[in-house]
């Protein structure tokens, strides 16, 4: 039976089973692979999208579930129209091999739209799901507060 | 100083790739180049095997590959120097893999000596190395090597494609050579003249380069030694850069694999029928050792793995964690297989009432890779020739072992590579290339993509083996007398170079001893044994390979005997660095220095304090932990290191501290367990690393002293473990020997 759901504005119908992971949804039916695979348990916040703007992991959101307009990663922003936060990526030059990075960006923008001025015991309390094998952390910080600067217009 | 003579004479035979492919070659195939694999389009021209111009500007091949330390960046950066060439018109691909894209710089590890005190036959010596590499093509991305291996070579072939395209326009504009100036991509002329590279190149690739170019001199330098904006940072942060896992292809399948767990083992039946009835399974394969599931989507052919019923036969090793170890503590007391440092005379020294004597054992165990992307790789068998798309570190070897496992010439396979999603050595090993490259032999015209399940990926890696030493140390008024250490652990080298030549080198395993015996410290009496334990496991290269479980059991000991000898560990370091190496004498005082490490400690913090000379860089570690409520945490850390010309700065700092996080992850909570010949932990809850708030706050400080370009990617792994363990025993007072530290006490978070 098709299901409906509709992703960085666009709306799609599918015919996959209701069990499948949104994370397999986007990934292998919809061609969107900016959303990784890192473990399927929600132990790695690799597949990180929002739903409604609030970040989950899609590899736990079964299709049938899905309550919201979705939003991943190539959503956000695109490369000649950065989000704030990609730009401070970018600014800071975060990435290492870059796997997580989708799953971090998308973690860090639901923070700040709740929590415009984050402090970073906020920072790491948002994002000790998101794991980074490289070693990313003390510029993600950095790369967060400042997209919190620019959002605040400060 | 070591004893160049002494250790030439012990363990001559080369002990890693030199030798492997035991051959000899004339002159004039060494110095003769080789064929510039390239093959341009309509309209593109290749200048040299790294730059080739069209119409839209230029594109410079980095022929490494990109897991995160910046060579798609920092390799470019050298070619664009000299070609000239604005930062924001490069693009940078991979390329193809080729004998042109050898790495020399894999030999400068191959010595049997310490690398600190280079002597100019030593350079000699792995420069005359360097021919095993070019021939045999080794296109490998790994041992830190891609600057060093790159510096000049880059740097001259930038040079000689500025030169080729200078004289077409002299010949065009009939004007003397030396008239013309090169600037963003043009070649200018004087009276306001200007050619862009893409109007000269089809005429340039048709005059023979320059035999000979002057390279600038790093004061007219533009991009190097500047932070450069990554060229993949806007990919990568906005979803569109492509990992092997992100390959998409018209009537794509999906698939994933389930091999024996107990690794190397047998398959001894199977059933398939109840995942052959799920919907969207399309086959299931008979892989001799474990099967493959193809589906219509990655989660189907998951779920459906799971459902085949599957008979394993035993393993080829010892099957517990602890018989494993008992074998590798048994190989202490066999003979070793090297003693590539024996200075002064540890058996017949005096020991005198004053003198302290200590001894420890160590043991760490063994570790996963868990790069972020799992195992996956993707392949098209279209019946005379087969395309893979993968994120590999040996291009070369993995068109090589899928020729061989599906019948075809390597000349008939092309393996694309894409980003990897981590490295760490994991992805310098062709077993998950091969897999896709069976299932796609199985269904010829069909393009598959075979992702193994982060369960799979960790329970079937190359592990950085379990370790085990055996350390006795002399403190004589305060200084370090004697130090003997024996290593024990099965050999990474021997292993890994059978399966990518064939055959295991013969002679001294260095990369077994590494971090322990080679380290530049004065003490006049100091032996280093390696053993070899015989065991089936697949082990294989880890971020710093020997070093990083040398590296422990070394600065542990140091340690130890500065604690034995009443001296304050920082300064005990000192005094033995500084009458062997300069460099790692500097590290350890700029550490010294940004720690404020002589300041008194608030009430319930520790520091500790390590330093590593690895990949030709020294790095040290000072750490500071603090008691919370009875749980440990990090709070602040400094590194220095001695990258002898600092290239690319901000990556420099990333990758110390990326080389850091990853040591420290490992020595807080990382071991891979063996029950009933399998591997425990398959998951990230069972196999955590550290994670955004447990991370110390980091300072970076990089020096260029050191006379020669050093590694960065791996030498801050090796001090990261014991850096922490001296700092909790600097706040516990216990003395822990053996990892992952999370054994005996509790961290935060």
């Amino acid at each position: 039976m098709a299901t409906t759901l509709t992703v960085n504005g666009t709306t799609h119908s599918v015919d996959l089973p209701d069990d499948m992971p949104l994370l397999w949804v986007l990934r292998d039916a919809l061609d969107l692979t900016g959303t990784k695979y890192g473990c399927g348990v929600a132990a790695c916040g690799a597949c990180t999208v929002q739903i409604d703007g609030a970040a989950v992991r899609s590899c736990q959101v079964a299709l049938a579930d899905v309550w919201g307009e979705v939003t991943t990663i190539e959503g956000l922003g695109r490369p000649d129209a950065l989000h704030a936060v990609q730009a401070a990526w970018v600014a800071h030059q975060v990435a290492q091999c870059g796997y997580c990075q989708s799953g971090q960006i998308m973690q860090a923008a639901s923070l700040l739209a709740e929590t415009p001025a984050p402090t970073d015991a906020d920072i790491d309390a948002a994002l000790s799901g998101n794991l980074c094998r490289c070693g990313t952390y003390p510029r993600i910080r950095a790369a967060v507060q400042t997209a919190a600067a620019t959002l605040r217009g400060a | 100083m070591a004893n160049w003579g002494k250790i030439a004479r012990r363990g001559f035979l080369i002990g890693t790739a030199a030798v492997a492919g035991g051959v000899a070659f004339g002159v004039y195939q060494y110095r003769r180049d080789l064929p510039n694999p390239l093959d341009p389009g309509e309209g593109e021209v290749a200048l040299n095997p790294w730059v080739i111009i069209d119409q839209q500007g230029v594109t410079l091949i980095a022929a490494r590959a990109e897991m995160g330390q910046g060579v798609y960046t920092t390799l470019p950066a050298l070619l664009a120097e000299e070609l000239d060439v604005a930062w924001d018109d490069v693009r940078v691909i991979h390329g193809p893999a080729a004998q042109a894209y050898y790495n020399a710089g894999l030999m400068s590890h191959a010595l049997p000596s310490t690398d600190y005190d280079r002597s100019a036959i030593q350079d000699m010596m792995v420069e005359a190395m360097s021919i095993l590499p070019k021939m045999i093509g080794l296109q490998v991305t790994g041992g830190s090597t891609s600057t060093l291996d790159a510096y000049d070579r880059l740097r001259r072939a930038g040079a000689t494609a500025r030169e080729v395209l200078k004289q077409a326009a002299a010949t065009r504009l009939g004007l003397p050579l030396g008239s013309l100036e090169t600037r963003d991509g043009r070649v200018i002329a004087p009276g306001g003249i200007s050619i862009a590279y893409a109007d000269l190149a089809e005429e340039a690739a048709r005059i023979d380069p320059p035999r000979r170019v002057d390279l600038r001199p790093a004061s007219q330098w533009k991009y190097l030694g500047r932070s450069m904006p990554r060229l993949d940072m806007v990919e990568k942060v906005t979803g569109r850069a492509h990992f092997g896992i992100d390959t998409r292809l018209p009537g794509l399948r999906f698939a994933t694999v389930r091999m024996c767990p107990r690794l190397g083992g047998a398959m001894l039946s199977f059933d398939a029928s109840a995942a052959l009835a799920l919907p969207g399974v399309e086959r299931v394969i008979d892989l001799g050792t474990g099967i493959a599931v193809v589906a219509t989507n990655t989660w189907i052919a998951m779920q459906a793995a799971e459902a085949v019923i599957i008979d394993w036969g035993p393993a080829p090793y010892p099957e517990t964690s602890e018989a494993l170890m008992a074998a590798i503590r048994a190989a202490l007391d066999d003979a070793p297989d090297s003693m590539l440092r024996d200075q002064g005379d540890v058996d017949a020294m005096d020991i005198t009432p004053s003198d302290r004597v200590i001894e420890a054992e160590y043991t760490v165990p063994w570790l996963a890779h868990a790069t972020m992307e799992p195992m996956n790789a993707t392949a098209h068998h279209q019946g005379d020739r087969l395309e893979i798309w993968a994120g590999t570190q040996a291009p070369g070897f993995a068109e090589a072992a899928a020729a061989q496992a599906v019948g075809l010439e390597p000349e008939a396979v092309t393996c694309h590579v894409t980003y990897l999603g981590g490295g760490f050595g994991r992805r310098g090993e062709s077993d998950f290339i091969v897999l896709a490259a069976r299932v796609a032999d199985a269904m010829p015209g069909t393009p598959v993509q075979v992702t193994w399940s982060r369960e799979e990926d960790m329970r079937h890696d190359f592990y950085r083996p379990a370790a085990c030493a055996r350390m006795r140390g002399v403190i004589r008024n305060g200084f370090a007398h004697a130090l003997e250490g024996r290593v024990a652990a099965p050999s990474v080298t021997r292993q890994s170079m059978a399966r990518l030549t064939g055959q295991a080198p013969p002679g001294p395993d260095k990369g077994h001893v590494e971090g322990m015996f080679n380290q530049p410290y004065a003490i006049p009496n100091y032996r280093v044994t390696g053993h070899l334990a015989d065991l089936a496991v697949p082990v294989g290269f880890w971020r710093s390979v020997g070093n990083s479980f040398n590296g422990f059991f070394m600065e542990s000991f140091v340690d130890e005997m500065a604690r034995a000898g009443g001296r304050d560990p920082l300064g005990f370091r000192l005094d033995l660095a500084e009458r062997e190496h300069a460099p790692s004498a500097g590290v350890l005082r700029a550490v010294a220095q940004m720690s404020g490490w002589n300041a008194p400690r608030p009430q319930g913090t520790g520091m500790g304090v390590a330093m590593t000379h690895s990949f030709h860089t020294p790095v040290a570690v000072v750490i500071e932990v603090q008691d919370q409520g009875g749980a440990i945490a990090l709070t602040r850390a400094w590194i220095a290191c001695d990258v002898g010309r600092a290239l690319d700065p901000s990556i420099i700092e990333a990758q110390m501290v990326g080389g850091l996080v990853y040591g420290l992850s490992a020595a807080m909570m990382e071991e891979i367990r063996f029950a009933d010949g399998a591997v425990v932990e398959g998951n990230f809850p069972d196999y955590d690393a550290l994670r955004q708030h447990q991370m110390p706050r980091v300072e970076v400080r990089i020096l260029e002293t050191s006379g020669h370009i050093g590694g960065v990617g791996e030498p801050a792994t090796p001090p990261a473990a014991p850096a922490l363990a001296n700092a909790i025993f600097d706040l516990t007072g216990e003395r822990i020997r053996d990892l992952p530290l999370n054994r005996r006490v509790r961290f935060t978070g």
